[in-house]
């Protein structure tokens, strides 16, 4: 490993490389072009998931809503057509019996006028639980969301969107503690929150505690529609059947009715999506390496021409007593040389054009490719790689230095 | 010093194959100082390219310095050309990219010397030569028989037993040749043993000693009163 601190290793690679600046050029772009698009490609695809994770990120992705609609089939004495109406018991039944439910979520909505002071507007009214904060995680911007508390005593009390307090508020007017007219009724204000880039439904504009909901609009057991989530490590798929056979089962539905339970299944949506981009992914690295290897090879070639020319040279050294693993020791060391510039060069370069769409697609909160980057430890295997992709294509050169007899290779002109 | 006998060497050419060195016998001591003369296709360079262990015999045997030159690798080869012999060439061959005194560590540094000490006995070497003040200088900044020089310094600096010359003074017109071939005899005054070849019957007379070959054969092998380059100068 000595030689690889001497000076003259690096001179010899210095000269041999300078004499040639024209073509040692043009062999770098190869590898220079294949470790750019390499990095490019899986930054982007990098930004494209995190885009996707960052719509997606306060929700629970492995989940399913499943609502009442009207019946599809005659059964037990009911006739077709039978309006389905869930139940708060059957959202219960279904975390109790159904294997790998994490929770199940009843929800309501309503839309009401809402009132404060001067300002109103009809806006959507949700009854919730405070479980909907850990499904649908609420940015809370001030106050909380609503609790236990708020549920067993039944408060009258308003967790509002943003973009709620912008209309019903005077711009900075507090609002926390303030109170709100809905249907009538006065609620107080005790949080709000961002407005969300995703909210599976119609839009989140404020949320009251689901008992409060059932007292004010006379709701009894009755719930809208019901959000299950499952752990992570059950098909949600599975999940949404099991479901699904026993709701049919515990309101009378004929098992084959397809129409009674309407259902958005967000758990099989993502996974569609993530499998798109794991594709995406298998694709960049594909691209990006067959170009690498493309780029290594021109390197091998160009060496191939330099070691022609250079034939007279090597059986100068020769006779002067350079052993044939010298000869070949000092090629590779080129091949490896180069290929590492080249794709050290591809790798700032890459950075900048990260930086590049960073700048033109990274911004805002409606990004198209968010933080667009490349692991440390990618890199470094694309490294690795070009190590030892340049030393297997610079043993070509070396050995085709070495297989011409000292005798001819001075003979050359 | 260098003994060599019964040696054969043959060319295939097509099917059939050229007979160029059809047995051999020569012994050199030390301190003396050889031209083998010879037309071309007289097998001269052949010889000489055997003694300098780029070609290998197909019969006979060849000691150098007592050590049985035979079953050569390559690296064996290498190791042994850089450990007993010089090479001048006619063509000098230095290496362009690199400096006088570059080319006249190389050897060295295939001896695997560090860098100060090969530039320091390179140094000395190009002093020898006269060519101090040209160090730093490329190849195509000298003249013929600066780079004549170099390529003797560079053939001195690894301290070979033996100085093998194919054509020193064959690219150089007659006042430089002189000039070369005087200080190749003061080397040979200090005692290096020098074999050379050429085709020019005056420089073969600045030698002790002329072997002429013939088809393959030694013809003749006389000793002569040397003719002192300085002479001419």
């Amino acid at each position: 490993m000595k030689f690889l601190f001497d000076r003259d290793t690096w001179q010899e690679v210095y000269d041999s490389l300078t004499k040639n600046k024209l073509r040692s050029i043009l062999t770098m772009v190869g590898v220079w072009w294949g470790i750019l698009l390499l990095i490019g490609l899986l930054g982007s695809a990098r930004g494209l998931e995190n885009s996707f994770n960052r719509l997606f990120g306060s929700f629970a992705t492995n989940s399913v809503f499943v609502w009442g609609q009207s019946t599809g089939m005659p059964f037990k004495g009911f006739q077709e057509g039978r309006q389905v109406q869930l139940s708060l018991s059957d959202a219960i039944k279904i975390e109790e019996n159904v294997e790998g439910i994490e929770f199940v979520v009843p929800r309501n909505i309503t839309r009401s006028l809402v009132v404060h002071g001067f300002l109103s507007g009809t806006f959507g009214v949700y009854g919730d639980y405070p479980l909907l904060d850990q499904v649908q995680k609420k940015k809370m911007q001030y106050g909380r969301f609503i609790n236990q508390n708020d549920i067993d005593d039944n408060k009258k009390v308003v967790v509002i969107s943003e973009s709620i307090y912008k209309q019903l508020f005077e711009k900075d007017a507090e609002a926390i503690g303030e109170y709100i007219q809905i249907n009538g009724i006065n609620f107080k204000i005790i949080g709000m929150f961002a407005n969300d880039n995703m909210s599976g439904g119609p839009r989140a504009d404020m949320h009251i505690p689901f008992t409060t909901f059932q007292q004010v609009y006379n709701q009894g057991d009755r719930i809208g529609w019901m959000m299950i989530t499952g752990k992570p490590e059950f098909d949600i798929r599975q999940l949404e059947r099991d479901a699904k056979l026993l709701l049919k089962n515990l309101n009378n539905i004929h098992p084959e009715d397809k129409r009674a339970f309407g259902s958005f299944n967000l758990g099989k949506e993502f996974g569609k999506l993530t499998g798109f981009l794991t594709g995406m992914q298998f694709l960049t690295w594909f691209v990006g390496i067959a170009t690498l290897i493309a780029g290594v090879f021109a390197i091998g070639n160009i060496l191939l021409i330099t070691v022609k020319e250079r034939t007279k040279e090597i059986g100068v050294r020769r006779a002067l007593g350079a052993t044939p693993f010298e000869i070949k020791r000092q090629i590779v060391v080129e091949a490896v040389f180069i290929t590492l510039v080249a794709g050290l060069l591809g790798i700032i370069s890459g950075g900048w054009i990260l930086i590049l769409i960073d700048k033109l697609a990274g911004q805002g909160p409606d990004a198209t490719l968010v933080n667009a980057s490349v692991s440390i430890a990618i890199v470094f295997v694309a490294l690795i790689i070009l190590i030892i992709l340049g030393t297997l294509i610079g043993l070509i050169p070396a050995f085709k230095a070495t297989s011409v007899k000292p005798i001819d290779a001075l003979r050359e002109e | 010093m260098l003994k060599i006998e019964k040696l054969h060497k043959s060319y295939p050419i097509g099917d059939s194959s050229l007979h160029v060195l059809k047995g051999i016998d020569l012994s050199v001591e030390e301190g003396e100082m050889v031209a083998i003369m010879g037309s071309s296709g007289s097998g001269k360079s052949t010889l000489l390219n055997i003694i300098g262990m780029l070609d290998e015999a197909d019969e006979g045997s060849y000691t150098l310095d007592n050590v049985p030159i035979k079953d050569l690798t390559e690296k064996k080869a290498a190791v042994y050309r850089n450990k007993f012999l010089g090479f001048i060439f006619q063509s000098f061959n230095l290496i362009n990219y690199k400096t006088a005194v570059e080319n006249v560590a190389l050897p060295l540094y295939y001896q695997g010397q560090n860098r100060k000490e090969r530039i320091e006995k390179a140094m000395f070497h190009l002093g020898k030569v006269g060519l101090r003040d040209w160090a730093k200088h490329l190849p195509n900044e000298l003249s013929g028989g600066q780079k004549q020089r170099v390529a003797i310094a560079r053939a001195l600096a690894a301290n070979p037993k033996l100085l093998l010359a194919d054509e020193p003074t064959g690219a150089l017109d007659t006042t430089t040749s002189h000039e070369i071939m005087e200080f190749i005899q003061s080397l040979n005054d200090e005692g290096k043993t020098i074999l050379m070849v050429t085709h020019e019957e005056d420089i073969a007379q600045m030698c002790k000693r002329i072997v002429r070959l013939k088809d393959g054969v030694i013809m003749e092998d006389t000793k002569v009163t040397q003719v002192r380059a300085s002479a001419h100068v």
